[in-house]
């Protein structure tokens, strides 16, 4: 195990479907850092194969899909091609997810207690009492009031926000170094949203968990990501600090989405809207992806713009927006 | 003004998708292509057997009860033997499934059409309606379909019609119970709101939108219904009812060779049975593979 | 501005009747009871000729209900919907001058139907063109929302989501509508298709001369497209303002909740600060005012005593006791 160097280290990643139109490739070629306790915004609409990144990460990536290529390092570990003993050793305990649907997490015929015991005598051999006050402590740390009554119920006596509490506190259980949520908070509203919001956050700042937060609501990771990487069509077309991404991108599918959100012109005038469509990921030419969708795009774009780092921040295009 | 957006997908119909999907299935090719035979040999009976086994001056009792294989006075090789007539049994069994498939789908078709408008229009209406109706349904399912079509045949006597009635009044039931499950849970989906927002009347939106869409399971119970339709009036013929011994079906041709069936002289009997099974097994065969090709998982 | 919608002290119930089993049991002595929802309680409002007007909530507010309501699709339990000053009648069959977008672009749909037949069967039905001219009027629909004609003959599983979206429009404008209700028309649409439906709306809005009621959660979208907003909670309406009163001076303190929760694009690495409390199951809600167990300024009065709606200020309404001095 080693304490330098990023805790996630993803190259080149590749995932694949096999479809019978063809080859999708969902994630064609994914490659990010996240360092210890950090938190990356990974954003991007439907399509974009962000989900299928942080499914990639935990292994849960099942036939007819596979990764096709690239290295996933772990802490020093690499994830692609590890023994399927070894991985299992690690999700739950290591790295956890969060998914959108609650319900993907919970049992609904199991009570809340039983889950969370099978879950920490999965991975720590403990006894059931120890593991129950784990689980006590890691829905007090959910803000679950009345913990103890609560663990006794099962999920449909939860409402939507509690049962997302529940799930991130079963991720919580094992203290893992790494939490990938897919989406977590998109089908809650806006009070609960802002609830969870809170605990993540107090959660990764107290015990400096790292968070991959995979999203296509950019205000959500603004308050909340410490660096925001922007996928499209199956890559990363923009990566850097949030602040910088958001107050000065330079992909013009980022500028895009940012000029695109209401808030982002004057209440009653047009919407600046990128026009077009997500192409199909089957019929994807060469060259970029964005280029039929684009006002900037020209002969050049007809060859795939590779990802550069500057100082950094990575852009994948040809003509990106210039810094002011 | 937007710009034109051009759709981005597979252009490929409904019915082409179900096509493929279908085809994933080898058994299921198998069932099917079995199926075409039968219902190619029932179809095609009249021009293809080599005797009308209904034509009485054509049998000759001498030849009753030939084995498979043996010849007749006038040359004619009865491949499958004789019966207690001396019928052809290839021609019996030919002229047989005409019958046994001619109940079982009319049956089918007529219970099918009952049942779903029943279910659907029960789903939609609801209230006292569907209360009422369901515990109709119920009790009908209570009883054994033997039992009732039983009954029925003794009150109604012997004839193709007087069965096709006793099956539908038997099998109309299970329409309409799946029709109504079917058609509740698309009920409440919002193509059905938005056809009421539309102002679009009662009849208009059951017949046009929910009966539609409530189709698929129906058509799974649909053909494994024909096959128990086709078992039952087999069952039936041989017990004696239904069918009038100058219109034989399949059941009532292994009921013949019933007796002698110890004797040794088993082409009476087993050769009838064979080709009910096979039917009923092609039917089984191809309505497994419509049940996972309709499963609602196909919305993509 | 006369009023085109005029919702009167309306109400809607729903209660799931108990059935022979459970009333046999009740009479046992078992406790069992009916359960009735209460998911508009006595709201009244109006939406004037051109107008849109923005509708706000959370879970269990009643917004889609009552978006339902004005549509004629359910019946009021008390109370009277009006359109022009006529009762809405919610008769089947009956062509009205307000139609409703749907949420779902998949299931708003008839997946069985060709996008002609889903586009074209309500006016062929009542009347507004001829069978001859349904193909043509079709056509011209579909342009009108960015469609090609071309693909009329598709079936909707064989279209995106965005373009979905539009197909329910095209069908709602085929009846000729006055006034649109959209159920969260673009929340399920990813963000650059949202911007060009939010468009075409707008721009539909000048072409017909519609008039609106935009329910949605997003606040950002009912700010950019909305004049006036109406908030509610649990079933009640706590505020209503013109949009930009409202988002520069909330007056309801679930107002004030609500709006600082939304996550925007400028604040970056904030410390969230999270209201409390879940919201309450709209089958129990809390009694006086509804909001009073998780209301940072809560009195004894607010357990109790429900507040009404009153005017604050020009066109300006707030449902708190804290209005009162």
């Amino acid at each position: 195990m080693s304490r330098v160097g990023p805790l996630l280290k993803v190259s080149g990643l590749r995932t694949e479907f096999a479809t019978r139109d063809g080859v999708l490739p969902a994630v064609a070629d994914v490659s990010f850092e996240v360092a210890r306790g950090e938190v990356l915004g990974l954003v991007g609409e439907s399509g974009s194969g962000k989900s299928v990144t942080g499914f990639s990460i935990l292994g849960l990536i099942d036939p007819p899909g596979r990764i096709a290529a690239g290295s996933l390092q772990f802490d020093g570990l690499e994830l692609v091609g590890a023994a399927p003993e070894s991985l299992r050793r690690l999700r739950g305990k290591r790295i956890a997810m969060i998914f959108q649907d609650p319900m993907m997490t919970l049992n609904p015929v199991l009570s809340i207690e039983t889950q969370m015991v099978e879950t920490v005598l999965a991975h720590d051999d403990t006894t059931r009492e120890a593991a129950r006050q784990r689980a006590i402590e890691a829905l007090g740390r959910v803000g679950i009031a009345s913990a103890v009554e609560r663990l006794a119920q099962y999920p449909h006596q939860f409402s939507g926000g509690m049962r997302q509490r529940v799930a991130i506190a079963i991720a919580l259980l094992h203290k893992p170094d790494l939490i990938i949520a897919d989406e977590p908070t998109t089908a809650l509203d806006v009070t609960v949203q802002g609830q969870i919001l809170y605990e993540m956050q107090k959660l990764v700042r107290e015990s400096g968990t790292a968070l991959i937060w995979i999203t296509h609501d950019l205000a959500v990771v603004a308050g909340l990501a410490d660096r925001i990487a922007v996928m499209y069509a199956g890559r990363i077309v923009e990566m850097g600090d949030a602040a910088d991404v958001l107050d000065a991108p330079r992909h013009p599918y980022t500028r895009g989405l940012l000029d695109s959100v209401p808030a982002a012109t004057q209440p009653g005038m047009r919407l600046r809207q990128i026009r077009g469509s997500t192409p199909s990921l089957l019929r994807l030419g060469p060259g970029c992806a964005f280029r039929e969708r684009c006002d900037r795009a020209d002969a050049e774009c007809a060859t795939l713009p590779v990802l550069e780092t500057a100082e950094g921040r990575s852009v994948r295009c040809v003509h990106p927006l210039e810094l002011a | 003004m937007s710009a034109v957006v051009v759709p981005a997908a597979v252009v490929e119909t409904p019915w082409q998708r179900f096509r493929r999907q279908f085809a994933e299935s080898r058994l299921a090719l198998i069932g099917l292509a079995l199926l075409v035979v039968v219902v190619a040999i029932a179809l095609l009976a009249p021009w293809i057997a080599p005797q009308n086994p209904y034509d009485l001056a054509k049998l000759d009792l001498l030849d009753a009860r030939l084995p498979p294989g043996a010849t007749a006075a006038d040359g004619m090789t009865y491949w499958l033997g004789t019966d207690g007539q001396g019928r052809d049994m290839l021609s019996a069994i030919l002229y047989g499934l005409r019958v046994s498939l001619y109940v079982g789908i009319a049956s089918g078709v007529i219970a099918l059409t009952l049942g779903a408008v029943i279910g659907v229009l029960a789903a939609y209406l609801g209230g006292r309606f569907e209360q009422i109706v369901m515990r109709i349904v119920d009790i009908q399912l209570g009883f054994p379909a033997i039992l009732v079509a039983l009954i029925l045949l003794a009150v109604l006597g012997k004839g193709v019609d007087k069965i096709i009635i006793a099956l539908v009044t038997v099998q109309w039931a299970y329409y309409a119970r799946t029709a109504r499950s079917a058609a509740l849970v698309e009920r409440h989906k919002e193509y059905i709101e938005a056809a009421r927002a539309l102002g679009l009347g009662a009849w208009r939106i059951v017949l046009r939108h929910l009966l539609p869409n409530s189709l698929p399971p129906l058509i799974v119970v649909g053909t494994v219904q024909v096959a128990h339709a086709i078992a039952l009036e087999a069952t039936l013929s041989f017990l004696g009812l239904g069918l009038p011994p100058t219109e034989p079906s399949l059941g009532l041709l292994i009921a013949n060779g019933y007796e002698v069936l110890m004797s040794g002289k088993y082409w009476i009997s087993v050769y009838p049975g064979v080709a009910l099974l096979l039917t009923i097994l092609a039917i089984n065969l191809v309505g497994d593979q419509l049940r996972d090709v309709l499963n609602p998982r196909l919305s993509r | 501005m006369s009023a085109l919608l005029r919702i009167e002290a309306v109400s809607k119930r729903f209660s799931k009747k108990l059935d022979a089993i459970e009333k046999l049991a009740r009479a046992l002595g078992a406790a069992v009871s009916e359960h009735t929802v209460h998911a508009v309680d006595r709201v009244s409002f109006d939406v004037g000729a051109r107008e849109v007007v923005g509708l706000v909530g959370e879970s269990g507010c009643g917004k889609s209900t009552l978006g339902r309501l004005a549509c004629g699709l359910h019946a009021p339990s008390e109370g009277t919907v009006r359109y022009r000053g006529e009762p809405l009648t919610t008769d089947p069959g009956v062509r009205r001058p307000i139609q409703m977008i749907f949420q779902d672009p998949f299931a708003s749909l008839n997946p069985r139907m060709r996008v002609t037949n889903i586009v074209g069967e309500a006016p062929r039905v009542h009347g507004i063109v001829a069978a001859r001219d349904v193909n043509d009027y079709v056509a011209e629909l579909l342009q009108r929302v960015g469609l090609d004609p071309s693909f009329a003959r598709r079936y909707p599983h064989q279209f995106s989501g965005g373009q979905r979206a539009r197909i329910g429009i095209a069908r709602a404008l085929a009846v000729k509508p006055e006034f649109l209700v959209c159920d969260e028309a673009v929340a399920a649409l990813d963000v650059s298709i949202q911007a060009q439906v939010l468009n075409l709306f707008m721009d539909l809005r000048d072409t017909y001369d519609l008039t609106y009621l935009f329910i949605s959660h997003d606040l950002g979208v009912v700010r950019h497209l909305s004049n006036r907003v109406v908030v509610m909670y649990l079933g009640r309406i706590v505020e209503m303002a013109p949009t930009e009163e409202l988002f520069a001076h909330p007056n309801h303190p679930y107002t004030q909740a609500l709006l600082f929760e939304v996550p925007r694009l400028d604040r970056r690495l904030r410390t969230f600060v999270p209201i409390k409390g879940e919201i309450p199951s709209p089958l129990a809600p809390p009694g006086g005012c509804h909001f009073h167990p998780r209301c940072p300024h809560a009195m004894p009065r607010c357990s109790s005593e429900a507040p009404t709606l009153r005017e604050i200020g020009p066109d300006r309404w707030s449902a708190c006791h804290l209005n009162e001095h």
